[in-house]
């Protein structure tokens, strides 16, 4: 048996119909052809798949689409701005927190989540944060050291009066 | 990697949803972080999933004076939040990650029932409760199931086919008491794989121990439970004879050999774990935050 779902994805209504069973991993990736989500494990382990629901980042290899019919999806396509690219994206190119790129889409989605409740987190709170994402190449240096700079950026964002200082593409 | 095939059934209240639990053999489907990775890997193949997320009334969470009352869709990292009970803020550090506690239920742990996972470890210590209901000729079915009877082996509870559960009841630490969770795991967010201890300790007037128990995971199939108030006596905590209490909590369980761990090293680490989690709760009784 099929269902009609609608999911509100980065801003936009979305029609699918779907099996019970559709992984809305599957459902974002191959009946929207949204495939900036990444699917590594499809166990909850890697944290590549994780988008925000209702803002919250959860893992949607463990969620059924059908489940969150009529709810807010953000996938990593809705992150960046009219503007460009959302701070917690910039702050991963500047800092180079990806190499091969396939971990990125859920360490973005976990990170914007993770700085919006906490916008000053500590190291260990970083950490904390991240512990449910796998990277394979980086060796989480700089993915901890974006986060940090992302949530610099974003305070400067909240504080226009401050003066945007000179951007000059170095890790800090 | 994807589910088998199921019929899908999204009650819209309790009613609804005991009458499909009455009707066909189907899965509860509540936070989907076990159900969901057993049917991605094929291990599990149920013929009819009944999700209860859109069931109202189910996501309360209530503290009063006898305890906390965790409703059946009260996520884990709300719970978490609300910091409604220390040993239970303890525990939920441990489980898994931050997102997937953003959906993973407590109740659901509980009937998963998964023999390395931390919170039965807190509902079996604290001598907590799960309230099972059923579609019941002419109304509905309910019970109380105390801890002691609701873990009845490795991934199996008392809730049985047809039951949902609707809440589960922790009690309050008594006054003068603390709490702590100790655990090892060689990634975090992977269970008490190697063996995991929580502990409530209260004290008197004195600050002498009145009552100390453990409850330890990852070590038998249920979470084992012992009391060791007569071994620590009733002294302060600096001068209870520790090695008498670690091989107290040793007898009680009967660890065994896996992938992760040798059953000797188990044993060993229960041990230590139980010193360190009494202890810690033990100061944490005497300096209340
Ligand atoms: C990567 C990863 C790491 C994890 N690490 C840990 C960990 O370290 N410690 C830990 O304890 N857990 C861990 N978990 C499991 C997690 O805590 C789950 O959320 C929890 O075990 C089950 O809760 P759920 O709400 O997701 O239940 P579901 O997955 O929806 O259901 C689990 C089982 O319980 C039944 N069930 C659920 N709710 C009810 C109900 N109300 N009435 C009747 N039956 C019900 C279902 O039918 C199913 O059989 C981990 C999970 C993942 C994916
Ligand atoms: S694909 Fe979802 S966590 Fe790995
Ligand atoms: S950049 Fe390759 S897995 Fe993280």
């Amino acid at each position: 048996m099929e269902h009609e779902i609608t999911l509100v994805v980065n801003g936009a209504a979305r029609r699918a119909r779907v099996p019970g069973r559709r992984l809305l991993s599957d459902c974002l990736r191959h009946d929207l052809g949204l495939t900036g989500t990444h699917v590594g494990c499809e166990h909850g382990v890697c944290g590549c798949c994780t988008v925000l629901l209702d803002g919250e980042p959860v893992r949607s290899c463990l969620t059924l689409a059908v489940t969150v019919d009529g709810r807010e999806i953000t996938t990593v396509e809705g992150l960046a701005g009219p503007d460009g690219l959302s701070p917690v994206q910039r702050a991963f190119e500047e800092c180079h927190a990806l190499q091969c790129g396939f971990c990125t889409p859920g360490f973005l989605c976990t990170v914007t989540a993770l700085l919006r409740d906490n916008p000053a987190p500590a190291e260990d709170e970083v950490l904390d944060g991240i512990s449910g994402n796998l990277c394979r190449c980086t060796g989480y240096q700089n993915i901890v050291k974006a986060v940090h700079r992302a949530a610099d950026l974003l305070a400067e964002e909240r504080a226009p009066s401050a003066g945007e200082p000179p951007r000059d593409g170095e890790a800090s | 990697m994807k589910p088998p095939p199921f019929t899908y059934h999204a009650p819209r209240d309790l009613d609804e949803a005991l009458d499909l639990l009455a009707e066909v053999d189907g899965k509860v489907l509540a936070g989907g972080q076990s159900l969901i990775p057993l049917l991605n890997m094929r291990l599990a193949a149920p013929a009819h999933v009944v999700d209860v997320n859109r069931l109202p009334g189910l996501s309360g969470i209530e503290a009063g004076p006898e305890g906390v009352t965790v409703g059946a869709l009260a996520r884990q990292a709300e719970v978490a939040r609300a910091g409604v009970h220390p040993l239970l803020g303890q525990a939920l550090r441990l489980v898994a990650h931050p997102v997937i506690r953003n959906r993973g239920t407590v109740v659901g742990s509980l009937v998963h029932a998964d023999p390395a996972a931390e919170l039965p470890a807190v509902l079996a210590v604290l001598g907590g409760s799960v309230r099972l209901a059923r579609r019941a000729p002419g109304g509905t079915g309910v019970r109380q199931v105390a801890a002691d009877a609701f873990f009845a082996g490795p991934l199996e509870s008392a809730a049985e086919p047809g039951e949902l559960a609707v809440s589960a009841f922790f009690p309050a630490l008594p006054p003068r008491s603390g709490s702590a969770f100790e655990e090892v795991a060689r990634r975090h967010g992977d269970y008490a794989l190697l063996a995991g201890v929580c502990a409530v300790v209260t004290l008197d007037e004195d600050l002498h121990v009145a009552a100390a128990r453990v409850a330890c995971v990852g070590v038998g199939p249920v979470p084992v439970v012992a009391d060791v108030s007569e071994v620590c006596g009733r002294r302060p905590a600096a001068t209870v004879p520790w090695e008498a209490v670690t091989e107290a909590v040793r007898r009680a369980v009967e660890p065994e050999d896996d992938i992760h761990a040798s059953a000797a090293y188990r044993l060993h680490l229960v041990g230590v774990l139980a010193e360190r989690a009494l202890r810690e709760a033990a100061a944490r009784a005497a300096a209340p935050p």
